[in-house]
């Protein structure tokens, strides 16, 4: 079973011990300066966001049907079967396809390195496989971030949602968007503005779908096509043999 | 033999210092500090120009290739060295243009051993390495020849079928995948360029881009050579340009009426003008241009619609790739100037290559000037157009 994460924003107090735990767990730097910048980068993995006394986290979603795996060329993306969406570095050519295709735009680059790295939460794959939570998760002094099933994180944001519907919007963000996600967003504000792109414009299609309609056609195209122009080109040929036998009969036959 | 610096070779030499220059930055400062790409910007100039328009603009090689050797089409043979030799050298020049733009150029072999199969960027990849070595093997017998080397060339004719067949197919699936590489981005790009048809217009416009691009070089070369042009082949190549272009902006236009985007084009915007500029520039000059047989049949008017069209593909696939991404990144990208100079740098090589492989190579052939063949190709003036499956 998948494990995911519930971030639930009216619970959140803005203390961003998660980034700092984040950066504990990862070798990231921390300090006051990197906790003022209000964005990810390739030095901070997520970031929790303030519009007046409103909160909001920004983290790789690790989609269930990840766009970033699906494009890599040389798959240096996986989905690991407890839910990360992982990145093997050695794999990386550098062709930033991940970035261009994340709807969340999640991956960010090392741009002043010589031999740059592509960054994004990795879900602390080896604490989720040792039955661990994630850093953030257990360091969260409010339960505004926590770890679990997501079968039951689903369950518990319903709940949520139904004993205090004014409080909450009625929307579980990560449920549906692109196929569904690890992370899920509960929160009482539009999280479209904090960053997060609208559910309407990322849809319900698992991202890798919309490739993946021309990438399977390609195995049956490279045959049919090849005959079609394998046919063309003997026609044609033949047109011309047939042409020069018959003029060379007609030669002969007048020379007679 | 003394070397005259001349105005051309000035302008040669400061485009190579100065990329020369850029390349410094780029290897030991790295992409930041070389391009204006970023995080929202994870692509730049180089994909948009170096790979998407390189690609394309080197698709003269398979129309010649496919219109001669495929269909048969004699009265085409004297443009055919020279499209593979841009071919050749375009797909080189790209996978030069990769080398500064991957991250970790060192490890572009991966591809070969860990391969995705689902990734589109991993189909183009491959296609575009065995093609180019296709294109090596069909740029061979210029070598031969040039030595008189009679065995190896009877040896890849023996191949020659297997060579186009392999080359076109090549080339139909990895001209169309550039375009495929957008289709996962359905909330990143402006709807004026994302479409499902994307890989057809790709593949389209590579079509209508391939014999422009012939009629440019042909006539280009033959100018910078002093050699007489065959205007009947010149006009052939006008004549299925056309038709080219009515199929690809009939595809367009179908695919603005399907989405229900023809109110939404007309409606002046920042990207509505970029679209207008590529309308305009692929489709409604040339096309009004062409449709004048008085063009048509000139050679100076062939030329400059050819050269109006280059200009709209290439605003195409800039629009796809920078303009189409504005909005939704919220800003602008302006590409640093050390990202021209490294694309100048290319083509600077690309047409330093080029008249370098003409000067010592038999890419024009010399029995093209022969009264004899000259009435033979009199003879074999065709009338009806080829190519017409160019949209397919």
């Amino acid at each position: 079973m998948s494990k995911a994460l519930l971030y639930d924003s009216t619970l959140c107090i803005g203390c961003k011990q998660c980034e700092q735990a984040c950066a504990t767990q990862n070798k990231l730097p921390y300090n006051d300066n990197i906790a003022a910048e209000e964005k990810q980068s390739e030095h901070k993995y997520t970031a929790v966001l303030t519009r007046g006394d409103k909160f909001m986290r920004r983290l790789c979603m690790h989609c269930e049907h990840p766009a970033c795996a699906s494009v890599c060329p040389v798959g240096a993306f996986h989905k690991t079967k407890e839910g990360p969406v992982v990145y093997d570095v050695w794999k990386c050519i550098g062709c930033r396809y991940c970035m261009a295709a994340c709807a969340f735009s999640q991956p960010k680059y090392e741009w002043g390195s010589l031999n740059p790295r592509v960054r994004k939460c990795i879900m602390c794959p080896e604490r989720v496989v040792a039955g661990q939570q994630t850093a953030c998760a257990e360091i969260c002094p409010t339960g505004a971030t926590k770890f679990g099933d997501r079968e039951d994180l689903v369950r518990e944001a319903q709940e949520r949602i139904r004993q205090n519907p004014s409080t909450y919007l009625n929307r579980i963000y990560g449920l549906h968007e692109v196929g569904g996600t690890c992370v899920l967003i509960l929160a009482g504000v539009k999280v479209e503005d904090f960053g997060y792109p609208a559910s309407e414009k990322i849809g319900d299609t698992p991202m890798p779908e919309y490739t993946g309609r021309v990438m399977d056609r390609v195995p049956d195209f490279i045959p049919l096509w090849s005959v079609v122009l394998g046919g063309i080109y003997w026609i044609s040929h033949r047109r011309q043999e047939v042409a020069a036998a018959e003029a060379e009969e007609k030669k002969n036959g007048s020379a007679r | 033999m003394k070397y005259k610096l001349t105005f051309w070779r000035v302008v040669f030499l400061v485009i190579m210092a100065l990329g020369l220059y850029s390349t410094y930055v780029r290897y030991l400062h790295g992409l930041g500090a070389v391009s204006n790409m970023s995080d929202q910007f994870p692509w730049g100039f180089w994909i948009g120009f170096d790979c998407l328009c390189g690609v394309m603009l080197a698709a003269g090689g398979f129309c010649m290739v496919g219109a001669v050797y495929l269909f048969n089409v004699q009265s085409l043979h004297s443009v055919v060295r020279p499209a593979v030799l841009t071919a050749f050298l375009g797909y080189l020049l790209f996978i030069v243009g990769l080398l500064f733009d991957l991250g970790r150029p060192w490890f572009i072999w991966h591809q070969l051993i860990y391969m995705n199969p689902h990734s589109v960027m991993f189909e183009v990849g491959m296609c575009v390495m065995t093609y180019t070595t296709v294109l090596f093997f069909e740029f061979l017998p210029n070598v031969f020849e040039r030595f008189n080397l009679k065995g190896p060339i009877k040896w890849i004719h023996k191949f020659y079928p297997i060579l186009i067949v392999l080359g076109i197919l090549l080339s139909t699936l990895h001209q169309s995948s550039l375009g495929s590489l957008y289709l996962i981005m359905p909330s990143k790009l402006h709807p004026f360029w994302y479409s499902p048809a994307l890989p057809f217009f790709f593949f389209g416009s590579a079509v209508a881009v391939g014999l422009a691009m012939t009629i440019f070089e042909s006539t280009q070369s033959a100018k910078a050579l002093g050699r007489h042009l065959e205007l009947s082949v010149l006009v052939r190549l006008g004549g299925a340009l056309l038709v080219a272009l009515w199929v690809n902006a009939l595809l367009r236009f179908e695919d603005y009426f399907h989405r229900g985007m023809l109110r939404e084009i007309l409606k002046p915007s920042y990207e509505a003008y970029f679209l207008w500029l590529e309308l305009a520039l692929s489709f409604v000059i040339p096309i009004t241009l062409l449709s004048f047989k008085k063009v048509r049949l000139s050679p100076g008017g062939l030329y400059l619609s050819s050269i109006v069209c280059l200009f709209g593909f290439i605003t195409n696939r800039l629009n796809v790739s920078l303009i189409g991404f504005e909005t939704y990144v919220g800003h602008h990208y302006m590409p640093k100037w050390t990202e021209f100079s490294v694309t100048l740098m290319i083509v600077a090589m690309g047409f330093f290559l080029f008249a370098l492989a003409v000067k010592h190579l038999p890419i024009f052939p010399a029995e093209e000037h022969s009264p004899q063949h000259l009435a033979r190709q009199a003879t074999m003036m065709p009338a009806t157009p080829v190519l017409e499956h160019a949209g397919d």
